[in-house]
Formats: structure tokens, C-alpha cells, sequence
């Protein structure tokens, strides 16, 4: 028996990148079937037409990069990237929206910086911004949750909006989203934050329908499956629990703070939890590993960074969501949190 | 090289004020939303470069060099408010498009720069010349900055020329597609950002063929065979 003596860090899971990608898609689908349950097919085609543009745009740049195509392609990231948009976007928003989202994240954002390993920025939110500053009206359009829909969509008539716009009877997107009543239907951390300004107290905000179960109809259970499987994801160490953790830290500790000193104004750490895109924010927007910070400590830094913003974009900004700004505002401050979190080796003394 | 063709080209390509000196990026990113806009603001500090440039250099030689910026800036700052004075009277729709951007140009490095780094050494020829070209580059980038910016967002060019031409230009603006919804970012400051960052990396490209190109190494002739005697 020989012992072989291999230089550091003697990692004992060797993953390649591919593989980590592909649970990171594994622990997506609890979040979809929901999301396909609550908000209809339109989920679904988003999905595909992300998935095909973004590999075509990757086969498209590695071609221009003179690099081998099929280590990229079969890496995945471009996978986790299409799907991450694609969940991101209201389910029946017009094909184009997708598809200029897309080729901005893989196109410009990851394969301009360099590819693989190299993006500053997170490509998904990226492109979202992209999307949300360039057609917010689309962008906005989120459905109610079936359950409050006036009219149902079948697999057809969903296809047909994406595509024209129209269902074959003739709805538009701002027709479909009008609930039984006759209101056009918001997200529930776009209805709180519209109700909040218009003067009404936090707990006749919470009055609406959408708010009818604990936190958010049709959003709660999104949440709470994107968290199943983020913490599938931590127990396969595929991320580690610090940026998560900091995220739902610094969204919810001021959100408490707030409920304590400022309880008509607030809609609590609950809502702001299970709401908008918290989870899947946290556990697989937040800890993509390429533009996170590095260190544990950084990382932990990096995640209330980005939940604190969240909070105060929420609360006081202009968008009811803020997942994407947040996360792009903490990517640029990553160098910076990675330089003052630098891990002293083992043996040295921390410098003070 | 003779001097005016060395200035030609230092101020078209090689140390073009927008594309390699990156100065006067406030207004460069700012107004040019439309092609109109840019060559407004492009022609606007033409003329007070030239200006400026023709100044200094002649009052090189009276100038204390301790207060030497103070100076230069009031002789740039004269020529802006007379430029700004003229667009107000008679190109009013244009000037009222560019706005604050006109009287800002005094703040424009580009032209600080010039009168530092060439004018306040030159004669008057020479720094006129310099500040036509400079001038250029910089009106140059920013159409061509206008130009994509209107294009991507808008799906239009020249729209608007005849705040900046007189009425007859209405027929210059050309519907390249219609867009039900433009694509905001691009009209909105961070597509200016990210166009003038393909711009540059751009330029690089060419040069860097173009170097590429000059130093490949001449062909050696060698022997195809070469048998023992």
C-alpha cells in the first residue's frame, strides 16, 4: 500500500463545476413545480426559451473566443443562469423580454469579462436590471395567483400570450391580471409598499386578498420551497450557509426593528421573509461563487450587505423587490469585503 | 512626420480626447442620447476649443506660470458664454435640449487639458490646428456614441436635426425599425456607459491588429532541404 502525498488543500469532494451546477438546478425544482402550481405555464416556456437562447449565445461567444466548446457548454452555468432569469421574470411576459435578457447576461456580462469564473457581476440579475430599467411594464406584470385569476390559462393560451401577446380569446397580459372583483391584482410586496404610500396603516395594508393566508397567497409557498431546496443545497455543501443566513439577517432583524418602533409602517420580518424573491434570492442568486465574496467571514458580511439593502430598497426605494439591485450593489462592493476578511493563515499572526 | 498631420492624427486616433485621454466624459455620456444632441454638444466645444486654444497660445508668453490655470479657465470660460449666447439665439430648441451641459463645458478636461499640455507651449498655427482635431475626435466619438444609443433605444437617426440644421432637416431622420417599446437602457445613462466601454475596447481591437500586422516578422526563406555535401 502506497501513501501518496498530495500538496493542499486536501479536499475530499471533488466536484467539478458541472456537477455543482446541476444540483443547484436539482434544488430549483421544488421552487418550479410551485411556481408552475401557482402561476401557470407560462413558468414553463420561459424556462425553455431561456435555456435554448442562452446556449445558443454561449456556443455563439466560445465560437468568436477560439476555445474548445464543449467543456463550456456541458459546465451548466449558462443553465443555472437561463433558469435563474427565467424564474425571476412575471410567467407571461412577451418572448422577446427573455431573450434580450439572456443574451445581455451570457453575451455581455459573462463572456465579455471573460467567461466562466471571470463575471464581476451575477449574470442572472444583471440581466434582470437590464429588463426591469428597460421595459418595466412587462417586467411588472405579475399575475395573481390562480386561485384569485378570473380567467384560467391553459398550456395554448399561455404559448399564445408569450408569443402575441393576446390569448386566442383576445385577453391581454392587463386584462388576465384583474382578480375576480374587477382590480388589477399586484404582488403583495407591491400592494403593501402602493397601499403603505397612499397613507394606510400597515394592518389595513394587509386587509388585501393576496394577504388572506400567513404571508402572501401563492408567494408563501414559492418561498418556502425555493428555502427546501437551498437548504438541500447546504446540506450537500454545495453552498455554505453564510451568505444565506446573512441575507435573511439583515433583511429581518431592522424588519423586526422596524415592527418594534414603527409598527404601522411595517409589514413585518414574516412577509418580508416569504415575499417577492427573499428565498431564491438568498440561497441561489446570492451564492453564485464567482461573484460572492470568498472568505466565510466575507461571505457572511456580503449576505447582510445585500439583505440590509433589500430592506431599504423595500421599504424606502422605488421598487416594491430589490433582490437584484441588492445583489448588484454587493458584487461591486465584493473586493473591498474580500480585503478586509482576509483569512490569516494558519501560523501567521493577524495583522492590527 | 510633418506637424500638422502628426496632430491630425494624435487628435482623430491615436490620443483621441474621448477614446484614449477619457476626458469630458460628463457630457460625453450625458447628451448623447441622439445623434442631434452629440453633434450639438460635439460642434459647441469645437468652437470653444479652438478658441481657447488660439487665446492661450498667444498670451503664452504673459502668462505668469503660477496663475496660469486661473487664467485659462476665464479664457475658456469667456468663449463658453459666448458659445452659449449664440446656441440661446439661435438654435434655442437645441440649446434648450442640451441644458445644463452647454455652460459645463468649461469644466470639460479636455479642453483644460489641450491648453495646458499643448497651447501653452505652441504657436498660435500649430494650436489652433491642434484644437480643430482635438476638437473633432471628440465630436467624432460622441456621434458615433449618439448614433448607437439612438439606434438601440429608438430604432431611429437624427431625429430631432432640425433643432440643430434648420427646418429643411426634418427629412434627414430616418426610421431604421419602430420598436412598440424602446429599450430604455440604452437612451437611459448606463447604456452610455456600457456603449463608450465597446467603443474603447474597439479601438484597442483595431490597434492592436493593426500592431500585430506591422510586426510580423518577415518571412525567412529557408532552404527546404538540405542534403550533406
Amino acid at each position: 500500500m502506497s501513501f501518496r502525498i498530495a500538496p493542499s488543500p486536501h479536499g475530499h469532494v471533488q466536484r467539478a463545476t458541472s456537477d455543482v451546477m446541476r444540483w443547484v438546478v436539482l434544488a430549483l425544482l421544488p421552487g418550479v413545480i410551485v411556481q408552475l402550481v401557482f402561476f401557470g405555464w407560462g413558468v414553463l416556456f420561459q424556462l425553455v426559451l431561456a435555456i435554448s437562447t442562452a446556449y445558443v449565445c454561449e456556443a455563439l461567444c466560445v465560437q468568436a473566443r477560439d476555445r474548445a466548446a464543449w467543456p463550456v457548454l456541458k459546465d451548466n452555468t449558462a443553465l443555472v443562469t437561463a433558469s435563474l432569469l427565467a424564474l425571476s421574470i412575471p410567467p407571461l411576459t412577451p418572448w422577446w423580454v427573455i431573450v434580450i435578457g439572456v443574451i445581455f447576461a451570457i453575451v455581455v456580462v459573462k463572456h465579455v469579462y471573460g467567461g466562466v469564473g471571470q463575471n464581476i457581476f451575477n449574470p442572472a440579475m444583471a440581466g434582470y436590471v437590464l429588463l426591469l430599467v428597460s421595459f418595466p411594464v412587462q417586467m411588472t406584470s405579475w399575475l395573481p395567483p390562480m386561485q384569485l385569476s378570473q380567467y384560467s390559462l391553459g398550456l395554448w393560451d399561455s404559448l399564445h400570450v408569450i408569443l402575441f401577446e393576446f390569448t386566442p380569446d383576445g385577453y391581454s397580459v392587463e386584462q388576465l391580471r384583474t382578480s375576480v372583483d374587477g382590480i388589477t391584482m399586484a404582488t403583495p410586496l407591491d400592494s403593501a409598499k402602493t397601499d403603505l404610500s397612499l397613507g394606510y396603516t400597515a394592518s389595513e395594508a394587509l386587509q388585501k386578498p393576496i394577504f388572506s393566508d400567513f404571508a402572501g397567497l401563492g408567494w408563501q409557498w414559492l418561498n418556502l420551497a425555493y428555502l427546501a431546496g437551498g437548504l438541500l443545497l447546504i446540506k450537500l455543501r454545495i453552498i455554505s450557509w453564510h451568505i444565506p443566513l446573512g441575507l435573511l439577517l439583515g433583511l429581518c432583524v431592522p424588519a423586526l426593528l422596524q415592527v418594534a418602533f414603527a409598527p404601522d409602517t411595517s409589514i413585518g420580518p414574516l412577509i418580508h421573509a416569504l415575499s417577492g424573491a427573499t428565498m431564491l434570492g438568498a440561497f441561489f442568486i446570492a451564492t453564485d461563487p464567482v461573484s460572492a465574496a470568498t472568505s466565510n467571514r466575507g461571505r457572511l458580511y456580503f449576505g447582510l450587505l445585500i439583505g440590509v439593502l433589500v430592506f431599504l430598497i423595500r421599504t424606502w426605494g422605488g421598487y416594491p423587490d430589490a433582490i437584484a439591485f441588492a445583489v448588484l450593489l454587493a458584487n461591486m462592493c465584493v473586493p473591498v469585503i474580500d480585503k478586509y476578511t482576509k483569512p490569516t493563515a494558519y501560523g501567521h499572526r493577524r495583522e492590527s | 512626420m510633418n506637424e500638422y498631420k502628426n496632430l491630425t492624427l494624435q487628435g482623430l486616433w491615436h490620443n483621441n480626447p474621448a477614446l484614449v485621454q477619457l476626458l469630458g466624459l460628463c457630457p460625453l455620456l450625458a447628451v448623447t442620447a441622439t445623434v442631434t444632441n452629440a453633434m450639438g454638444l460635439g460642434f459647441a466645444t469645437l468652437l470653444v476649443l479652438v478658441g481657447s486654444n488660439v487665446t492661450v497660445s498667444l498670451v503664452r508668453n504673459w502668462v505668469p506660470a503660477e496663475i496660469r490655470i486661473p487664467v485659462f479657465v476665464m479664457i475658456i470660460a469667456a468663449f463658453v458664454t459666448v458659445v452659449q449666447l449664440l446656441m440661446n439665439a439661435y438654435l434655442y430648441g437645441l440649446y434648450q435640449a442640451l441644458g445644463i451641459f452647454i455652460p459645463l463645458i468649461v469644466t470639460n478636461c479636455a479642453i483644460i487639458g489641450r491648453a495646458e499640455a499643448y497651447a501653452s507651449k505652441n504657436p498660435a498655427p500649430q494650436a489652433a490646428f491642434d484644437g480643430l482635431m482635438m476638437g473633432l475626435g471628440f465630436t467624432l466619438v460622441l456621434m458615433v456614441l449618439g448614433g448607437m444609443r439612438e439606434i438601440i433605444g429608438n430604432g431611429t437617426l437624427f431625429d430631432g436635426a432640425e433643432l440643430l440644421l434648420g427646418n429643411w432637416a426634418t427629412s434627414l431622420r430616418i426610421e431604421l425599425f419602430s420598436v412598440d417599446y424602446p429599450l430604455l437602457l440604452a437612451i437611459l445613462p448606463p447604456g452610455a456607459f456600457i456603449g463608450m466601454g465597446f467603443l474603447i475596447a474597439l479601438k484597442n481591437v483595431i490597434d492592436r491588429r493593426r500592431e500585430a500586422r506591422q510586426h510580423q516578422p518577415a518571412k525567412e526563406v529557408t532552404r527546404a532541404r538540405v542534403t550533406a555535401q
